[in-house]
């Protein structure tokens, strides 16, 4: 085994016992925190893969503003038992494995489906060239509508957090 | 004798390789361990600067607020640090009952693991940098954003409301100071073509950017501050009315380590304005590692002279100056900088 191969299992393992702590941990911030172990091994695997703008843009983005904001919405509006929905509830812990257990096989099955060409010789850094192209220039159309969604969004949460004042 | 001086560090790193291989390690592996030993340096240094800026930062406030600061413990009061450092590891070690414990104990580590880790990218001088990623200036600016985590992860454990509403002010500020500093980056990364640190130095053989960037230079310098949690920006700590935010319940050397970790941000985010704006290593006659430590130190030294002389902003006004005021200008510095280079470029070929 070489170092490389260390490294995979090293990271797969971090990742994959982050996930099983996001299912099994009954205290629901502890579960967060348990996803951002595992966003962060996800992380390590780009890395690995040298792929380091995308590895950098999971850590921005998954690990430090999409937890916080789950965190946040976790402690603003947890009313209810948060043993509802882990695996020690009764009953959803059978519907939470049957909707895993199909994910899992139409997930996998487009995995199989799917041609993953190798495309070797090029660089790191030309690899961005590549992404910055392709989002700001042939896909530049579903970029922005995704940037407009996304603004919608914030401001139709802003809206139902203060209350839209009567004229 | 001069160039002997400036490739100090590198000779010892190649030195250390050969000697390595002389064990019959093969290259990859010695190269592996130099990473390690490099890492452990950059802890040294940061542990031992910052008992010198901890003396700096008191004597600046003394001076500001014309008193004499420490002045009992060695020659003007530099030992004082020393001291006191002693006294926060002989300390008990309370972990109030109701905490939660695994969390209370790992959020210090993880912020300070997270503030050494913002080095690894930072070049110290020519050919000194741990890794010369080729996107180096972004992997500062996520991997910073990952100490809002370590943050909420004190002050909710902490189990106590001061923390908690010191944290959540402390994140909520993070993040909103995230976006103006990504920005005000930005319109460098344009004028350098790179995010590569080494080559944002190299960029600025003629001309350094803070005279091309001056507006970029004072947002950065502002959401910098309001990224250290530093006075004027201060609200989640805020001592008068929160005790000491997140870190309220935290002691001896739990404490010390949330606090040597903001002074290794400082430190980093200023090495960061220095290698960014200031020219990084590249000055006259001295090695090129001197010109970085006096580059931060001034830096520095500004920073903590802002934090002296401003009182604390509000709240809500913090965040809407951050939403209304500096978000929009870095917007418009970009846009400005796009022009600045379409033209630039159409005069120039």
């Amino acid at each position: 085994m070489n170092m490389n191969d260390a490294v995979f299992i090293i990271l797969g393992v971090i990742t994959l016992f982050g996930a099983v702590g996001v299912v099994s941990f009954n205290n629901i911030v502890h579960a967060a925190i348990s996803l951002v172990i595992s966003f962060l091994g996800v992380a390590g695997l780009y890395f690995q893969l040298q792929a380091e703008f995308l590895g950098l843009v999971q850590v921005i983005v998954y690990a430090g503003a999409i937890s916080v904001l789950i965190i946040f919405a976790i402690m603003l509006v947890m009313d209810r038992d948060p043993a509802r929905t882990n695996l020690t509830h009764k009953i959803n812990r059978w519907w939470g494995g049957l909707i895993a257990v199909l994910f899992a096989v139409f997930i996998g099955l487009a995995i199989r489906e799917s041609q993953f060409p190798v495309q070797a010789g090029s660089s790191s850094s030309e690899r961005i060239g590549q992404l910055a192209e392709l989002l700001l220039g042939d896909y530049v159309i579903a970029f922005e509508i995704a940037a407009i969604l996304l603004l919608v969004a914030v401001v139709g949460a802003i809206i139902l957090a203060k209350g839209a004042k009567d004229q | 004798m001069m160039q002997k001086i400036e490739t100090l560090f590198v000779d010892l790193a190649d030195w250390f390789i050969t000697w390595l291989q002389g064990w019959g390690i093969p290259l990859a592996w010695a190269d592996a361990i130099l990473v390690v030993v490099q890492f452990l340096c950059i802890v040294a240094i940061v542990l031992f600067n910052i008992t010198i800026l901890v003396w700096l930062e008191r004597k600046v406030s003394g001076f500001i607020q014309e008193r004499p600061g420490p002045n009992r413990l060695g020659p003007f009061g530099i030992l004082q640090t020393i001291a006191d450092a002693l006294k926060l590891l002989t300390k008990e070690d309370i972990i109030p009952s109701k905490t939660d414990r695994w969390i209370f104990r790992t959020a210090p580590i993880l912020f300070m693991t997270i503030s050494v880790m913002l080095y690894i990218v930072l070049p110290f001088g020519k050919d000194m940098q741990v890794v010369d990623l080729n996107v180096g200036l972004f992997f500062f600016i996520s991997v910073g954003s990952l100490s809002t985590i370590a943050i909420l992860m004190g002050g909710w454990s902490s189990n106590n409301k001061w923390s908690l509403i010191g944290a959540m002010r402390s994140v909520a500020q993070m993040i909103s100071y995230e976006i103006p500093l990504a920005l005000s980056l930005i319109g460098v990364v344009m004028i350098a073509g790179s995010l590569r640190l080494s080559d944002i130095v190299a960029a600025q053989d003629n001309i350094w950017f803070i005279i091309l960037q001056p507006i970029a230079f004072l947002t950065y310098f502002i959401a910098a501050t309001a990224e250290l949690n530093r006075g004027p920006f201060d609200m989640p700590e805020a001592e008068q009315e929160l005790t000491a935010g997140a870190y309220t319940e935290y002691t001896g050397m739990r404490y010390a380590l949330f606090f040597l970790a903001e002074y290794t941000n400082l430190v980093a985010v200023s090495a960061l304005a220095s290698t960014v704006f200031l020219g990084g290593w590249q000055g006259p006659w001295l090695p090129s590692w001197m010109w970085i430590i006096i580059k931060t130190y001034i830096v520095l030294l500004v920073f903590m002279w802002v934090k002296w002389t401003f009182p604390r902003i509000r709240m809500d006004h913090l965040m809407s100056f951050s939403w209304k005021v500096l978000i929009p200008v870095t917007l418009v510095n970009i846009v400005a900088t796009g022009f600045g280079l379409y033209i630039f470029k159409g005069i120039g070929g």
